[in-house]
């Protein structure tokens, strides 16, 4: 029904979506302040900012899933009250998420049916999709189950669920952040034909290269208000993130390669872990060495085996028999938590809120967590209060880490605040090995740089670092050596100067077979 | 619309407020039930509250009442806290009796000095041993342990049912499901402070439920076993990554738990009873849950919450004596009060928002205008 109005309302150049004086608050906060935006019709626009920045809370404005406070959004020249998501379909307006809502069981073409109004048999749409797929060289083959695909591939099925139902704007939020570098590109041939089609793109993503590639403008959010309107092109990736932070950001540049081979502080040999769950990876045969004064990257997409390997590292999970976790020599295959770190291991895992910290408990509890088996905060098993707050304190100085009042419940610190609180806890104890999985996760750009300068300077003071990322730009800029992870296989490491982010890329994506390392010293 | 925005913070002044209201609300719903019952609210509200302890002895009377239901819910919070759901507390309590009986009948010759400390270590054993059933079947079979616990209540009445009409029977009795009366340096003494005298029935155990709480207090709130029991509750992931294990845990605040029911045994049939019989608790274990939950799960605030729950218990005496009301409205009283407490939790831990439909349209409009005014 919108599709015959198409051709004449969405030529090129005219204003598809305005949006003015947009205003939201939650409680006391202030996600959306007076924002005002607009594309135009078979325009690719990105929305910039950081996390927090209230890109999803607009979005999801426009989407209906949210109702502004005070403010107008003008669709097509009329104003309208997006009152529910399926509103927004009605008018022309699809979203994909970043989290898919795909029937893992069910085909392609049967979870695309169930989104669409009845009437229409399995085959007819078969056929629909097998002509979208080709016509935009998206390449879904509508009778493959959905747990067969990639991540990637789950993705296109989501865009031609979205497709079949004929928008004039697609709203994507931040699509990239699960794909390879190559599928990446792919993605942004599609999104180009679209365009050229006459969909408009509405671009979510804090990857300032992507969106100078990508898009023709850019609208850049920061603590909720519109800070402009550029042409993504006419801009550095520098000059849009001080649009982002709203000051001069610095940079790290990347490591030199080792002039020689440092001692081997910490060494994984041949570890197999069988999948917990039907949906877990199963680790196989995963060997790497970490070694004293270097940054070891570990790179890959979410869902190839990181969680399996957090909980093997830090002893959450200890099955992996003897002899295949040791550090200076010493076998801690089966010793827990408590016991590892005992031997100077520090560890942040991913998720801060319910596991690397305790959101309903305090900065003082939160610091006692990973100390309670250093011996110095707890004697006879009574909790020395003083001590803990003291060092949730020390913590908090040495890692600006801005807290809103004393010793605060973790809670109330915003995600990058929390995750300087989580890292300086570990680095504080100056450990001689540090093991965390993607430190800089949804935090903003300032915390990011701070959290990779503390990393860096560790490994520089001689201690041996291992991160878990999934964020290429943040693998090349700090680590010294690169091992790819896939399908909870691990490839031989790689000097990280040596080597480019396509290699890497292809390695993470699987379409190159690892050269897994260690083969030889498993046995 | 109403939206339920989570608090960051949950300040102290609030939980006692909501508390507070809880309470008072849960009140008026019982004077109103009085009122289509037709009796007089209000009178029927002083016999329930005042009434009991409108005379100095029945102040004591009333820690008397409330001594076990303080006992039990000290232990309970650790299992709550820890989110482990031990609702058998009634069967532990009815084990600890047991446990403590046998040791006062079959052992009473023992030095007099040291029949109480073994009393009360096999009450606490027998108890313990009660919620290892469902601590073991959990950690070990993944079973829930509100079923199992439960069922293991019905269990435990029909077993001391069984003993004291059976091998435990006093053949004096007349054939009354009776054991033999304690030997006397079994018994819980009364308080008999020089110069004073007595107060009513107040006994020593009462002055342990007292201690008892205090130490679960710090136990909880400054030991490496309290912070452990909390993490577990609050962030089981976050538990394990400490190096906490899980069902060392859930074994802790189940046997603690169930040992402080198996003393609550002890101490109300040695302070008030004497011998065994086959009702000996009265749903104390049952009750104390709720005591657990007045008390947000805070032991010191066991103890206020054990007072008042005790005191709606004896009111429902006094209110069926002097009244007519049925026993059974206390039952009532309780269940709306837990109610009212979780319903108040949710305000506790939302703010909550209440926004006309017409709001948002209203102010775009008003934002329009400006808009269209400043261009």
């Amino acid at each position: 029904m919108t599709g015959s109005q198409r051709p004449d309302e969405t030529s090129p150049g005219t204003t598809l979506l305005a949006a003015t004086g947009i205003c939201k608050h939650f409680g006391d906060f202030t996600a959306n302040d007076d924002v005002g935006f607009e594309i135009e019709a078979g325009e690719i626009h990105a929305l910039l900012g950081e996390n927090g920045a209230g890109k999803s809370t607009f979005v999801k404005m426009v989407y209906g899933l949210l109702q502004p406070d005070s403010g107008q959004i003008i669709w097509r020249g009329e104003p309208v009250t997006i009152r529910s998501p399926q509103h927004a379909r009605e008018l022309g307006i699809g979203m994909v998420f970043q989290h898919f809502s795909l029937f893992q069981a069910l085909t392609v073409a049967e979870n695309i049916a169930l989104a669409l109004p009845p009437g229409e048999s399995l085959e007819d749409l078969s056929e629909r999709v097998r002509a979208m797929s080709a016509e935009y060289g998206i390449g879904v083959d509508p009778d493959a189950r959905i747990h067969n695909l990639s991540v990637g591939e789950q993705q296109r099925v989501e865009i031609v669920r979205c497709l079949l139902q004929d928008p004039s704007l697609l709203i994507m939020d931040e699509p990239t952040s699960v794909l390879t570098p190559q599928e990446t590109e792919q993605l942004f041939d599609v999104l180009r034909r679209f365009s050229k089609a006459g969909v408009a793109i509405l671009f979510i993503s804090h990857k300032l290269e992507e969106i100078r590639s990508l898009t023709r403008r850019a609208t850049v959010l920061r603590r909720g208000r519109n800070v402009g309107t550029v042409e993504s092109a006419s801009r550095s990736s520098k000059q849009l993130a001080e649009m982002m932070v709203g000051s001069s950001v610095g940079d790290i540049d990347g490591q030199d390669a080792p002039e020689s081979e440092p001692d081997v502080l910490f060494a994984v040999r041949g570890l197999d872990r069988p999948p917990a769950t039907p949906f877990a990876t199963p680790l196989r045969n995963l060997s790497f060495v970490a070694r004293a004064g270097e940054v070891l990257g570990i790179a890959g997409i979410a869902g190839n085996g990181q969680d399996e390997l957090m909980e093997a590292l830090t002893g959450e999970w200890t099955g992996a028999g003897q002899n295949v976790i040791t550090i200076n020599g010493r076998d801690i295959t089966r010793d827990g938590p408590s016991r590892r770190r005992q031997h100077s291991i520090g560890f942040v895992p991913e998720e801060r809120n319910g596991h690397a910290a305790v959101p309903g408990m305090s900065l003082a509890d939160n610091a006692l967590l990973t100390s309670h088996s250093l011996g110095e905060v707890a004697s006879r098993g009574v909790i020395d209060s003083d001590r803990t707050r003291q060092m949730a304190a020390e913590i908090a100085g040495a890692f600006d880490v801005r807290l809103p009042q004393e010793n605060p419940m973790a809670s109330a610190l915003s995600g990058g605040n929390l995750q300087k609180f989580v890292v300086g806890r570990e680095i504080s104890k100056q450990p001689s090995l540090f093991i965390v999985s993607q430190p800089t996760w949804g935090v903003d750009v300032g915390a990011a740089l701070f959290i990779r300068r503390a990393m860096l300077e560790l490994a520089e003071s001689g201690s041996a670092v291992v991160m878990i990322s999934q964020d290429l730009e943040e693998i090349f800029a700090i680590s010294h050596r690169v091992a790819v992870l896939h399908d909870g296989q691990m490839s031989e490491p790689m000097v990280t100067a040596d080597t480019t982010a396509e290699t890497v890329g292809l390695l993470m994506g699987g379409s190159v077979p690892l050269k897994t390392a260690g083969a030889g010293d498993a046995a | 619309m109403i939206n339920l925005v989570p608090r960051k913070e949950i300040p102290l002044s609030l939980t006692l407020t909501t508390t507070a209201v809880a309470v008072a609300l849960t009140l008026i719903a019982g004077a109103a039930i009085f009122g289509v019952l037709g009796y007089d609210p209000l009178a029927a509200l002083y016999q329930f509250f005042i009434a009991p302890v409108s005379r100095g002895y029945q102040v004591a009377d009333l820690f008397v009442k409330a001594c076990p239901l303080i006992i039990i819910a000290s232990g309970l919070v650790f299992s709550y806290r820890a989110n482990v759901w031990n609702i058998g507390a009634e069967g532990q309590m009815i084990l600890g009796a047991m446990f403590s009986g046998y040791v006062a009948l079959y052992w009473g010759g023992m030095p007099a000095p040291l029949l109480l400390p073994a009393m009360i270590l096999a009450g606490v054993l027998g108890g313990l041993a009660w919620a290892m059933i469902p601590a073991i079947l959990k950690t070990r079979f993944n079973t829930n342990e509100i079923l199992v616990s439960l069922m293991l209540t019905y269990v435990a009445v029909l077993f001391i049912d069984w003993t004291v009409r059976g091998p435990w029977r006093d053949p004096m009795s007349f054939g009354f499901p009776l054991t033999p009366m304690y030997p006397d340096a079994g018994m819980i003494a009364r308080v008999d402070l020089p110069g004073i005298g007595r107060l009513a029935q107040l006994h020593w155990g009462v002055l342990g439920a007292l201690v008892l709480s205090v130490a679960a207090w710090f136990i909880l709130r400054r030991t490496m076993v309290g912070f452990q029991v909390q993490v577990m509750g609050d962030a089981p992931r976050a538990g394990r990554f400490a190096g906490f294990s899980p069902a060392l845990v859930t074994v802790l605040v189940l046997g603690i738990s169930g040992g402080a029911a198996g003393l609550a045994g002890m101490v109300e049939v040695s302070a008030n009873i004497g011998q065994l019989q086959p009702n000996i608790s009265f749903g104390y274990g049952f009750t104390a849950i709720i005591v657990a939950f007045l008390a947000r799960l805070n032991p010191l605030g066991v103890i206020v919450a054990g007072l008042v729950v005790a005191l709606a218990e004896m009111g429902g005496d006094a209110a069926q004596i002097a009244m007519g009301i049925p026993k059974v409205v206390t039952g009532v009283f309780k269940g709306i009060l837990l109610f009212m407490l979780l319903a108040g939790e949710t305000f506790n831990r939302f703010h909550v928002e209440f926004r006309l439909p017409g709001t948002a349209a209203r102010a775009a409009a008003t934002a329009a205008t400006k808009e269209s005014g400043s261009v």
